[in-house]
């Protein structure tokens, strides 16, 4: 139940927690780096500064208070629709994999794949400008051929853990995925 | 294989007895529909469970037991739910038993000819039975065009939605009825029903047939022989009016039908045209008092001449700068004398038009703004075509530049070919060398010359006029694009996903409860809806016109070209 801190692609500070429910279910929760002031405080003053410059040449005080509308709403949309909070993916041997997403403004978005669907759960590499990047993923079964893959769900796309924390996290995923293996073998 | 009980939340604080639902034995998992209380006849509950068997389709059994004891548990009531399981047999039999008000419910599994005798993983799922059964789950967009429908293969989920979904007769008995068999389930503190849906229900029967009637009326005179001379259709086709009458009129037939509609896209689709039908004419009565209040519609009409005059004016302001130096260039001063008085006489007998008309426009525009009545969507059609006939003048300008442009582009090609010794063979379709007589090239290479120097002249106006057509196909573009936008909104289904979210089903979302070591898994199953841009997509209603089909090379070459532009076509006209 402990978090264990870990670092992001980018050099940043995550927390990854393990909880183990039962058996067969498992849920891992990435919390991602937090929202800094800094960089809050950065962008607010950045906004009102132009504003204000625009003020003093156009004499329309109408323009400081469009800044401000801008701010509120930007921050706004921003918290409820780009600040990822953090990232769990739930583990239940025998139903599905569930993938949730919470924004820092408590929004949730859930996403449910049944067990019949998932095919496995790998790593993959991916080579982005001049870095590699790995990344954890789902793969899903194309229902007319056993041996294809329909579709590839990139799991932790905003927190981006390295690599031994996507290892941790592909561990335990493929300790309950070996379950069904073999519950399948012996039936 | 770990074993799956999905239970319904309003079962937790019912009284003890067996458990009724559907056991999928292909997941390994026990949907519970309902629990049946003691006292109970077994021979009377195989009848009824066998009569709803066979009026749902489903499978429904018995699937083991519950008991709710407030007390420490019994002995003698365990061993009596045991002696339950050789009455009803039911491999493997479930037995649920909740002590005192604790969350933490033990449930244990029967099996008796059971091959490895290892204690089974058991999981209990909580589910809201009403919601599960109101609600439509949504496959996602690219698996519903699959034509794979084995059993195997369907969702687990859709399985367990369907089961129920179908058992809706089952949740129709409650407490006050005096049958043999007393259940618990979602709707046994009292079936609901509302007096306002009963009454509209019966209402809506002989609505429906008045208004078929009447639409096979209105259909019978539009299809009358009367309506189909030709410049009467060759009007109707063009006025985008009638156009949009025929949409609604369709959609009118689709409601007034009297067959129900059988699966739930078409229950969406006919209530989306209701919807949007009301919210049109709605619009459209607000937009007419709107117009009609204050005389709005008098001073709209007594604008009207006003403007044409000016929009001619300005066009004659226009011709007569082309006909100085426009820009800076120079014209041949024949060539464009010619054209601008050409198009100048061409105004002058609009304007002369127009003020024949004037009399009549303030009241052919009060009786039209009375079609508004028909809704928003009519209003903005009448508009747009208001707004073709005025500029009526800019489409003949645009035409006759066009054609000129195109005669002269054409020439000027045919000759350039001449002057470089070729030739067009139509037959093989590409460019042959030809050898020319002398007299041939002497008129030919006169006239390329000649055509060469009244180009700048001809293309001037042909932009002019271009531009001038381009803006007012704009303008009605616009005007169009917003029609469709009310056309094809399903705001039914919006609606629906804004204060009913659970019945626009995504999936399903899982919530891990509290846990204690030893009992089952404990997870809540909660319904995902569908996202908004999803809604839209799945419950579009289609319309009458497509988007221009051109793609923006091709439009350049036509322009380039001098050939006639239809940037808007709408759907069953001839396509050259």
């Amino acid at each position: 139940m402990e978090e264990r801190p870990y670092r992001s692609a980018s050099g940043a500070p995550i927390a990854l927690r393990c909880r183990q429910h039962s058996a067969s279910c498992r849920e891992l929760v990435v919390r991602c780096p937090r929202l800094q002031l800094r960089s809050l405080s950065a962008v607010t003053s950045a906004v009102w500064l132009a504003a204000y410059a625009l003020f003093v040449l156009s004499e329309n005080s109408m323009v400081l208070s469009a800044a401000i509308f801008i701010t509120l709403i930007g921050l706004i949309i921003y918290l409820h629709f780009v600040k990822i909070d953090q990232e769990s993916l739930l583990v239940i041997g025998s139903l599905g994999i569930q993938v949730t997403s919470s924004y820092a403004s408590g929004k949730e978005s859930t996403t449910f794949i049944e067990m019949g669907q998932v095919k496995d759960v790998v790593i993959n590499e991916a080579i982005h400008m001049q870095k590699v990047v790995y990344y954890l993923c789902i793969l899903l079964q194309d229902p007319g051929d056993p041996q294809g893959v329909s579709e590839v769900v990139p799991l932790f796309q905003s927190s981006k853990p390295r690599l031994d924390c996507l290892i941790e996290v592909y561990k335990s995923c493929q300790e309950i995925l070996e379950q069904r293996k073999t519950a399948l073998q012996s039936s | 294989m770990v074993f799956k009980v999905f239970f319904p939340s309003c079962c937790s604080s019912a009284e003890s007895g067996i458990l009724i639902g559907r056991w999928i034995s292909g997941q390994n998992s026990a949907v519970i529909l309902a629990v049946v209380h003691f006292p109970f006849i077994p021979v009377q509950v195989k009848q009824y469970l066998s009569e709803v068997q066979r009026l749902t389709k489903v499978s429904v059994s018995v699937l083991g037991s519950w008991s709710n004891s407030k007390q420490e548990k019994e002995e003698s009531l365990s061993e009596f739910l045991e002696d339950l399981g050789t009455i009803f047999s039911h491999e493997p039999w479930i037995q649920i038993s909740k002590e005192g008000n604790s969350k933490f419910w033990s449930c244990s599994t029967l099996q008796k000819h059971s091959n490895n005798p290892k204690e089974e993983e058991i999981i209990l799922v909580y589910y809201d039975q009403r919601k599960v059964m109101l609600s439509h789950l949504h496959p996602p967009l690219d698996t519903a065009t699959s034509a794979d429908h084995e059993a195997d293969d369907a969702s687990k989920l859709s399985a367990i939605f369907d089961t129920v979904a179908k058992s809706k007769i089952l949740f129709m008995t409650d407490r006050y009825d005096d049958g043999p068999i007393k259940l618990t389930h979602w709707q046994s503190d009292g079936v609901e029903a509302s007096i306002i849906v009963e009454l509209m229900k019966q209402a809506s029967v002989p609505a429906c047939m008045l208004l078929t009637f009447l639409l096979s009326l209105i259909s019978g005179i539009c299809r009358s022989r009367v309506l189909k001379f030709w410049p009467l259709s060759f009007l109707w086709s063009k006025l985008s009016t009638c156009e949009q009458l025929g949409h609604r009129l369709q959609h009118l037939q689709v409601i007034s039908s009297n067959k129900k509609a059988q699966t739930q896209t078409q229950l969406m689709r006919k209530a989306n045209i209701f919807v949007s039908l009301l919210i049109d004419v709605a619009l459209g009565i607000l937009l007419m008092s709107w117009l009609y209040r204050k005389n709005r519609i008098g001073h709209l009409a007594d604008t009207l001449i006003p403007v044409a005059d000016h929009v001619a004016e300005e066009l004659q302001d226009l011709l007569q700068w082309l006909m100085g130096a426009p820009a800076g260039l120079k014209m041949n001063r024949a060539l464009d004398q010619v054209l601008g008085r050409f198009f100048l006489y061409h105004i002058h007998l609009w304007i002369s038009y127009i003020h024949l008309m004037s009399p009549f426009i303030e009241m052919i525009l009060w009786y039209v703004g009375l079609s508004a009545c028909l809704g928003l969507t009519v209003a903005l059609c009448i508009l747009s075509d208001i707004i073709a006939l005025l500029t009526f003048h800019i489409y003949c300008f645009y035409v006759y530049g066009a054609r000129l442009y195109c005669l002269k582009i054409y020439g000027l090609s045919s000759l350039w070919r001449l002057f470089r010794g070729k030739k067009w063979n139509v037959l093989r379709q590409r460019v042959d060398s030809c050898s020319y007589d002398l007299d041939q090239l002497f008129i030919g290479t006169l006239l390329f010359t000649i055509l060469l120097f009244l180009l700048p002249t001809t293309a001037l106006y042909y932009l002019v006029f271009t531009l001038l057509r381009l803006l007012v196909v704009i303008v009605q573009g616009l005007i169009h694009l917003l029609v469709d936008l009310i056309d094809s909104l399903p705001l039914y289904s919006i609606i629906l996903r804004l204060c009913r979210s659970y019945r626009l089903a995504a999936g399903v979302k899982f919530r891990v409860l509290e846990q204690q070591d030893g009992k089952p898994l404990r997870l809540l199953m909660q319904i995902n809806p569908l996202s908004y841009d999803s809604v839209v997509q799945t419950y579009r209603l289609p319309t009458y016109s497509c988007y221009p089909k051109d793609s923006w090379t091709s439009l350049c070459k036509k322009l380039f070209l001098g050939e006639l532009i239809y940037p808007w076509k709408h759907k069953g006209e001839k396509q050259d």
